[in-house]
């Protein structure tokens, strides 16, 4: 409620920054989704958010759309590349399908490169919203990357608790013995290959509405992914708490470090490493393991019952009785 | 005749395509890890050479022999010290520390050498070719780089299938707790593959800048070329990488004969052919495991 009515009462300033906060936050949970619930580890996410920018360029200046109909607009026509997409890096598992989505983004990025229509190399700006008032445009795109932000959280908590979920963590922990339960990991895997793409190209189509200006190398570049990588581990990989906890932490970094440049980056990558060999789990797994707190109810607890008399005790007690 | 001769360029940029992949080819052969460090740490090379040259003032082919025992050694240590402790838990943990570790020497590269582009100059040998017509020449840098990857890839092969040490990298690549109960350190073979992996990197750095103009954002789009020719070739075979480099860079070249904006987009038509008609690339051995 305090963030929804945040337009009200907050300056343009802090609604930009939380456009972006919301936007990384999507993008972090739909890769989380993949490589946290799906095993599937994608450096290519870039291509989703550049096809975005440029779906919604075409759905809003060209087709004359509606912002929240360009939205779905995008979201159809990302869906559909996903599936053909699929039918090629699908072919690569491991490390070598995060490679193969990668040469993905550097198609699509190539390609636009060459459309003199979409602005070529040096870009294209996004008119159609340019006539609204800026705070008016401002307050619109903060409502709908909030909607973007909370939508993915709750569509991802919505697939990992529902049958899809369990299929995906039976195929993450144990690909073979998944397939010989029963479970169709090829449908599984593509079901939230296809998500995550939607949702990787909304939230790109939100972050362009703000920024107005769309550049093939920046909207295809692998930064975006390097980002979102960053908050999904430094949060918690597998967990649907753990990007948020990234982003916050992520952001709060940023803030604090960003003048340092180049520095600031090679911390970041050795912190992502450094919580990668030492917590798998993330600050979110640091903290779960302190306190039990859950926010979505997906995780099964081991409730150990330590309340009986320990076997120490009991022996005491015993030996006591035999005197 | 200008498609002739695009072809023979190809193949000649496929040789350095080759000497990219070698070490991407031999490490997941070995110990299924995929190093996303790959095209940064070629990179470093590169800028290893140019301190060394700046320093000294000696050919960059020169460098070599400084470049690549510092390389190997570095492997071995980055093995021992970081990627070992990433391998049996899962796909997630190798991909993110190499990723993170590209990210690392991006920035570092970027914060000592700032974004400019830099050159090895190799002096006269850059700009002799060799005339085989009136209308074609073969330049001998091109010519020589391909030959180097032939020798390193023969070398390799023969070192693999031939000595002792082969012998522990086969054995631990089929099976490493086997192999360890014979005696093997499977933690020290890793090592050994990564430092073998690391000094084909070297010379690959050095040919490429002296080659080309590179700066320190140039590492991932040499990762994708390199990852590129290990699959058209087919993954864990040391000669599908040669011909995987080669057909790569023919495509590039052909792509680039129809229009200079097309020349990286051929070559990637022509992995996403592969990856549909013959997923398991064109040269893969027959018993590639199933991942």
């Amino acid at each position: 409620m305090v963030l929804a009515s945040l337009p009200a009462w907050g300056g343009l300033g802090i609604q930009r920054l939380l456009v972006e906060f919301f936007a990384l936050l999507a993008l972090a949970t739909m890769w989380n989704l993949l490589a946290g619930f799906a095993g599937l580890v994608s450096i290519g996410q870039q291509a989703f958010i550049g096809l975005g920018a440029y779906t919604t360029l075409v759905a809003l200046d060209r087709l004359g759309l509606p912002p929240v109909v360009g939205l779905v607009v995008v979201a159809a026509v990302v869906g559909v590349i996903a599936l053909v997409t699929s039918a090629f890096v699908f072919r690569l598992s491991g490390g070598y399908f995060a490679i193969g989505m990668w040469v993905i983004a550097e198609v699509f990025r190539i390609i636009v490169t060459n459309t003199r229509e979409l602005g070529a190399g040096t870009g294209i700006s996004i008119r159609s919203l340019a006539s609204m008032p800026p705070p008016e445009r401002q307050a619109m795109i903060y409502w709908l990357a909030l909607a973007v932000g909370v939508g993915s959280i709750v569509v991802a908590a919505l697939i990992v608790r529902s049958r899809l979920g369990l299929a995906l963590r039976a195929v993450r922990d144990g690909e073979s013995a998944a397939r010989s339960l029963g479970v169709d990991v090829g449908r599984a895997k593509l079901a939230v290959f296809v998500v995550a793409a939607i949702g990787s190209a909304v939230a790109g189509a939100v972050i362009y509405l703000q920024l107005l200006r769309i550049q093939p190398t920046a909207a295809f570049g692998v930064d975006w992914t390097a980002k979102i990588i960053f908050i999904v581990v430094i949060g918690g990989l597998g967990r649907i708490e753990g990007p948020m906890v990234g982003a916050i932490v992520f952001f709060a970094l940023q803030e604090l470090l960003a003048d340092q440049g180049s520095l600031y980056l090679v911390i970041l990558g050795i912190t992502a490493i450094a919580i990668t060999l030492l917590a798998p789990n993330g600050l979110w797994g640091l903290l779960t393991s302190r306190f039990p707190i859950a926010l979505f109810g997906i995780e099964r607890r081991l409730v150990v019952d330590d309340s009986g008399p320990d076997p120490g005790t009991a022996a005491a007690a015993v030996a006591k009785d035999g005197q | 005749m200008d498609w002739l001769n695009a072809i023979i360029q190809g193949v000649l940029l496929g040789g350095l395509y080759a000497l990219l992949a070698t070490g991407l080819s031999l490490v997941f052969g070995v110990m299924r890890l995929v190093n996303l460090a790959q095209g940064d740490l070629t990179i470093l090379a590169a800028f290893l050479s140019l301190a060394i040259v700046e320093a000294t003032g000696i050919n960059p082919l020169v460098s070599l022999v400084a470049v690549v025992p510092i390389m190997m050694i570095g492997g071995y240590l980055l093995q021992r010290l970081l990627l070992n402790f990433t391998l049996e838990r899962g796909v997630l943990p190798p991909v993110l520390a190499t990723f993170g570790l590209a990210v690392i020497l991006q920035n570092v590269l970027l914060s000592v050498y700032s974004a400019d582009s830099q050159g090895l100059d190799a002096g006269s040998i850059e700009r002799s070719s060799l005339r085989l017509t009136d209308q074609l020449a073969v330049g001998w840098l091109p010519l020589i780089t391909l030959i180097v990857a032939i020798v390193i890839l023969v070398g390799l092969q023969l070192l693999i299938s031939r000595t002792g040490l082969g012998r522990s990298l086969r054995a631990t690549a089929d099976d490493p707790d086997a192999a360890s109960l014979v005696g093997i350190d499977a933690r020290h073979i890793y090592g050994v593959a990564m430092a073998l992996a690391l000094g084909t990197i070297a010379i690959a750095g050095v040919f490429l800048g002296i080659r080309t103009t590179f700066g320190p954002a140039d590492g991932p789009v040499r990762l994708i070329f390199a990852f590129e020719a290990v699959v058209i070739g087919g993954l864990g075979s040391l000669w599908g990488t040669l011909v995987g480099g080669i057909i790569l860079g023919v495509a590039q070249a052909l792509g680039n004969q129809i229009g200079p904006g097309y020349q990286i987009l051929a070559g990637h038509l022509v992995f996403l052919a592969v990856l549909v008609f013959r997923p398991a690339g064109l040269f893969a051995r027959q018993t590639v495991r199933r991942a």
